[in-house]
């Protein structure tokens, strides 16, 4: 067995718990109990684990981490071990005083989400009344703090219209930068799917005003943007490949190579709380399952982009061909492209059904 | 907010909430951003380990000049372009 690189960051999702109940959260759809959630201890030991690992970043995220009452002390252990340290946060529970102590504890960015650029329908989405005016307020906090901030906003074909008012609106929060994250299909998002799917017309006008902002607010606004998985002619490298960069810790404990390998119903993933993060890094089933070319089939086996996008995603696979082995059927030269088009094809034009909102026991 | 272009005078820093650092385990200098890592060559390594927020940049070229002998002039383009990209990337900052 060759060591595997070590990985470029840790997702720490301290927590399910959220006060948002957004109808594509990435979280899965049996959400864990605060009951199973690791201790304070717990974590500290496995962000020690993770800095001697190699990682560089820690990403702590949710649910919405800021519900946890440690969050600056996990930020400042973090910190500590020499991991530059990213929340990833809905900003509800934050006020500038926590932010200040987070600020001083050793945080360094803040990646704040909006779901929307009008109030009415960010609370919609949120479904909490307030939550947009709040998240202004937060952001306004996170630069007086000092603190790095990313606008973080999901794009789908109810929201997609407002593309360039949420650009100037993160410019005019004095975000570095902005993430355009459209909606991917799994786990909440997939029972909303008619609800979010854009049209193809809607993603084509989207591609091209980013095009134009980009190059408009150059040193001005960092773009990341991943053109939607349905309307791609090749696959996005999930997580930049299986088990190569980033190693995701669920509030209980599992380690996953991405948030929603769970739905992979053959894996076993170990629990933190019983092998080192290294141990399971470097052996552990699930992490090697899909790691590097050599489980790949045809046509991803002898495809030149095999070391560029790694076969896309095992998640898609599964959920699309019923098999995580397969090629990621975003790939025009995946057998099974077919559903893909055909999804799309049947979303466009249809009905806007209402949100099935995330919530727990749902 | 406006971009920023640099010329030989600008004196460029890191931002605030980047690190320039060894990686003794990978044996590698990196920079770390906000979501983000970067990976500089060997020579984007050298100008970078000059950008102390009290050099400017025609101060880092005359240096890199006497460590490479060769003449300012042959090096100033391409240290004020591969500085305007890092400050572009949000890396650097005046």
């Amino acid at each position: 067995m060759s060591m595997p690189e070590p990985p470029l960051a840790l997702l720490a999702e301290l927590t399910h718990r959220c006060p948002l109940q957004c109808p594509y959260c990435s979280n899965p759809l049996a959400l864990e109990g605060v009951e199973g959630e690791l201790s304070t201890e717990e974590w500290c030991r496995i962000l020690d684990e993770a800095a001697a690992l190699g990682a560089y970043q820690v990403h702590f995220s949710g649910g919405e981490p800021a519900l946890r009452k440690d969050l600056p002390k996990l930020v400042r252990h973090a910190s500590a071990a020499g991991l530059y340290t990213n929340l990833i946060t809905s900003g509800i529970p934050l006020n500038g005083e926590k932010i200040d102590a987070l600020a001083e504890a050793g945080l360094e960015h803040v990646q704040l989400s909006l779901q929307d650029t009008l109030p009415e329908e960010a609370d919609r989405v949120a479904k909490m009344p307030g939550a947009h005016a709040k998240k202004l307020e937060i952001a306004r906090c996170v630069r007086e703090a000092g603190l790095a901030l990313t606008i973080n906003c999901v794009f789908h074909r109810q929201n997609l219209e407002r593309l360039d008012a949420m650009i100037e609106l993160a410019v005019a929060l004095g975000a570095g930068r902005l993430e355009i994250a459209h909606v991917q299909y799994y786990g909440w998002a997939t029972e909303n799917r008619q609800a979010l799917l854009p049209s193809r017309d809607q993603i084509e006008k989207a591609n091209a005003l980013i095009a134009d902002a980009e190059a408009r607010l150059k040193g001005v606004l960092l773009f990341d943007h991943v053109p939607p998985d349905y309307y791609a002619r090749r696959p996005k490298a999930c997580m930049g490949g299986w088990g190569r960069q980033f190693l995701n810790v669920s509030p209980s404990g599992k380690a996953l190579p991405c948030h929603a390998a769970e739905t992979i119903p053959d894996l076993r993933f170990d629990n933190v709380r019983e092998r080192s993060l290294a141990d399971i890094w470097v052996k552990s089933d699930a992490f090697r399952r899909f790691r590097g070319t050599g489980w790949m089939p045809e046509p991803c086996g002898s495809c030149d982009r095999r070391e560029i996008d790694w076969g896309g995603c095992r998640c898609q696979a599964l959920m699309l061909t019923g098999d995580a082995a397969k090629a990621d059927p975003v790939c025009e030269l995946s057998p099974d492209h077919g559903r893909i088009l055909q999804m799309v094809e049947n979303g466009a034009g249809q009905e806007t059904p209402p949100f099935r909102y995330r919530r727990k026991a749902n | 907010m406006a971009r920023v272009e640099l010329n030989a005078d600008a004196v460029p820093r890191f931002a605030p909430h980047v690190q320039f650092r060894f990686d003794a385990k990978r044996t590698q200098w990196v920079i770390l951003a906000p979501e983000r890592l970067l990976v500089p060559d060997a020579i984007a390594v050298e100008v970078l380990r000059l950008c102390d927020g009290q050099a400017s940049i025609a101060t880092m070229v005359a240096a890199l000049a006497e460590t490479y002998q060769a003449t300012p002039e042959t090096l100033e383009g391409d240290v004020l372009e591969l500085l305007q990209d890092l400050m572009d990337q949000g890396v650097l900052t005046l």
